[in-house]
């Protein structure tokens, strides 16, 4: 998995209107190459490539750590709404006019918007909900959070505000700088490293929540943490690129068969594959010809939601009955 | 009487603004198995979540002589191997992984990488539940009986001084039932003391050394099987008769009608 994620982040870093062999690519990024290859790859495209791994790679360990927490394979931060709150958040502090777009304003009010969600949803649906009570307490969140954006766009006068809050509902990791590295780059470490740490409480709580009371895991303190680590990382995900769905949903899926179902071990192993996931989706909006550009979130949301709809149905069974 | 190791005074528990357990006693010794049995609602899972510390309850429980009270979690799950009633795996993890969580109270939070004493003890409790063979295998894809007698050697492994064990033998079939007893009878013989919810009164008269009888949130009679279950107490608390006879030097025991 490393490997792939290493060799997508060097396509990426070729890919563009300005196409470069991966020879150019390594030479630029190591200091050789001509200028003009020297400033694309560093400054331009080596922002968005560590924004696509870090971003990708905390929506896939936000999913798995989610599904762990729930012991529920259809949990995942956007379909709780957690990014959709988190832009929220942010558009409130654009529209209100609090900061500018490079602030750490932005990122502070999306992790809290993030890290309220989930725990409203938790309060909401209760501690041992079944998957459609979750679901429907996700979808009922994420629409409150998707139609308070809608209004902050609805009363922005100005129309420049109305096309930033847009952006935040598409998500996109065009013309972003060492700056935005920054901005998220912390709060995504401080998600990713609050969440491994719980790793080992989460295998425990395969067992149930009473069981894992038992064995000395407080489970009350482990929820806490874990919401905090999702909202952190997504918060500080989504206040640079936006909401980008469904990665967390699918990279845990999709290491499933390879490593097992352990919750701890499956942590770095979906984040990897987050990772890999967003780089190559960031790759393909750069190369699918059209008019205007893709969004990456568009994208990621066309791909994620017939995933979704196929794991709903081989779910049928435990969705009709709680969970088995 | 052999010195007591887990005791309770004045125990009650209110759950949703309701008093489930009133005033409890018990002064319960090592090297006993102990059968908890009463009518449904009459309060035994209740008693055996509170004796764990899994439940916030009134008055005092001393375990080894210590307040449980001012014991921190891990401590508590180092004291009591707590088997919960139907003991669901969420994830197909192994068997063995399952059994190895019983080692996370003693630190060994990573089944791929214990201590060779923990191993041990990991090995010795499915040994003692005869699931080695199953090691491997996906804890979701064992029979019943298999799965049950997983999660008994997770219990054991943790080699925890006291058994609290809700209903193990439920929804198996009879060779079972009698594994899984004489699992816990060994386990109390080896010295731990074991508690366990059965509605099953002849399994309870057969292996265990006290019964206690609960009948809605009270302790009414606590004794050896045959004071325990005389035929008063069965008349009262679960309002059957019952036929006694003797086998093998032990009382059998088979509701017979209800009263």
């Amino acid at each position: 998995m490393t490997a792939l994620v290493v060799l997508l982040a060097v396509v990426s870093l070729g890919v563009g209107p300005v196409r470069m062999s991966p020879l150019q690519v390594l030479a630029a990024l190591f200091g050789g190459g001509d200028d003009v290859h020297r400033v694309i790859v560093q400054q331009i495209r080596l922002p968005r490539a560590i924004l696509a791994i870090a971003i990708g790679g905390i929506l896939g360990l936000s999913g798995a750590a989610l599904q762990g927490l729930l012991r529920n394979p259809l949990a995942s931060p956007s379909l709780f709404g957690a990014p959709q709150a988190a832009a929220f958040g942010a558009v409130l502090v654009i529209a209100l006019g609090l900061a500018d777009v490079r602030s750490y304003a932005l990122p502070a009010a999306a992790i809290a918007m993030a890290f309220l969600s989930v725990f409203a949803l938790l309060v909401v649906a209760g501690r041992n909900a079944g998957l459609l009570i979750l679901i429907l307490a996700g979808l009922a969140i994420s629409s409150l959070a998707g139609s308070a954006t809608a209004l902050a766009m609805n009363l922005s006068s100005n129309p420049f505000v109305a096309l930033e809050i847009a952006f935040w509902l598409l998500g996109s990791l065009e013309d972003r700088s060492f700056r935005h590295v920054a901005l998220a780059l912390p709060f995504i470490t401080i998600g990713a490293t609050v969440l491994m740490s719980q790793r080992h409480a989460l295998r425990a709580l395969s067992l149930g929540e009473e069981t894992a009371q038992s064995l000395g895991v407080d489970v009350g303190r482990l929820r806490l943490i874990v919401i905090l680590g999702v909202a952190f990382g997504v918060g500080g995900a989504v206040a640079v690129t936006g909401s980008i769905g469904f990665i967390g949903l699918i990279a845990p899926h999709l290491m499933r068969p390879l490593v097992g179902y352990d919750p701890a071990r499956l942590l770095v192993p979906s984040a990897l594959a987050g990772a890999a996931l967003l780089t190559a989706a960031d790759i393909a909006v750069r190369i699918i010809p059209s008019t205007s550009d893709i969004k990456v979130g568009v994208l990621t949301s066309l791909i994620g939601v017939p995933f979704f709809l196929y794991l709903i149905m081989r779910e049928r069974r435990a969705l009709g009955g709680g969970v088995g | 009487m052999m010195e007591t190791f887990l005791a309770a005074q004045h125990l009650s528990v209110t759950l949703a603004g309701r008093e489930v357990l009133h005033d409890i006693a018990l002064a319960l010794p090592r090297q006993h198995l102990v059968a908890l049995v009463g009518p449904n609602g009459a309060g035994k899972t209740t008693l055996l979540r509170a004796l764990a510390g899994l439940l916030p309850s009134r008055g005092a429980i001393h375990v080894g002589g210590e307040a449980l009270a001012s014991l921190s979690l891990r401590e508590r799950a180092k004291r009591f191997g707590y088997l919960p009633q139907g003991h669901m795996v969420h994830w197909p993890l192994p068997a063995r992984d399952i059994v190895a969580l019983g080692r996370y109270p003693h630190g060994a939070t990573d089944p791929a990488q214990l201590s060779p004493a923990d191993e041990a003890a990991v090995e010795r409790a499915m040994r003692a539940t005869d699931v080695t063979r199953f090691s491997a295998r996906p804890a979701t894809e064992l029979s019943g009986g298999e799965r049950s007698r997983v999660a008994l050697a997770r219990v054991l492994a943790v080699e925890a001084p006291v058994i609290l064990a809700d209903e193990p033998t439920a929804a198996l079939d009879p060779r079972f039932q009698i594994e899984v007893m004489k699992n816990l009878r060994a386990a109390a013989d080896g010295g731990i003391l074991a508690i366990v919810v059965t509605h099953d009164l002849g399994l309870a008269a057969r292996y265990a050394d006290m019964v206690m009888v609960m009948r809605e949130g009270r302790l009414v009679a606590q004794g050896p099987p045959a004071e325990a279950l005389s035929d008063d107490i069965l008349a009262q608390v679960f309002r059957v008769t019952a036929y006694r006879t003797g086998f093998e030097h032990r009382m059998i025991i088979v509701p017979w009608a209800g009263v």
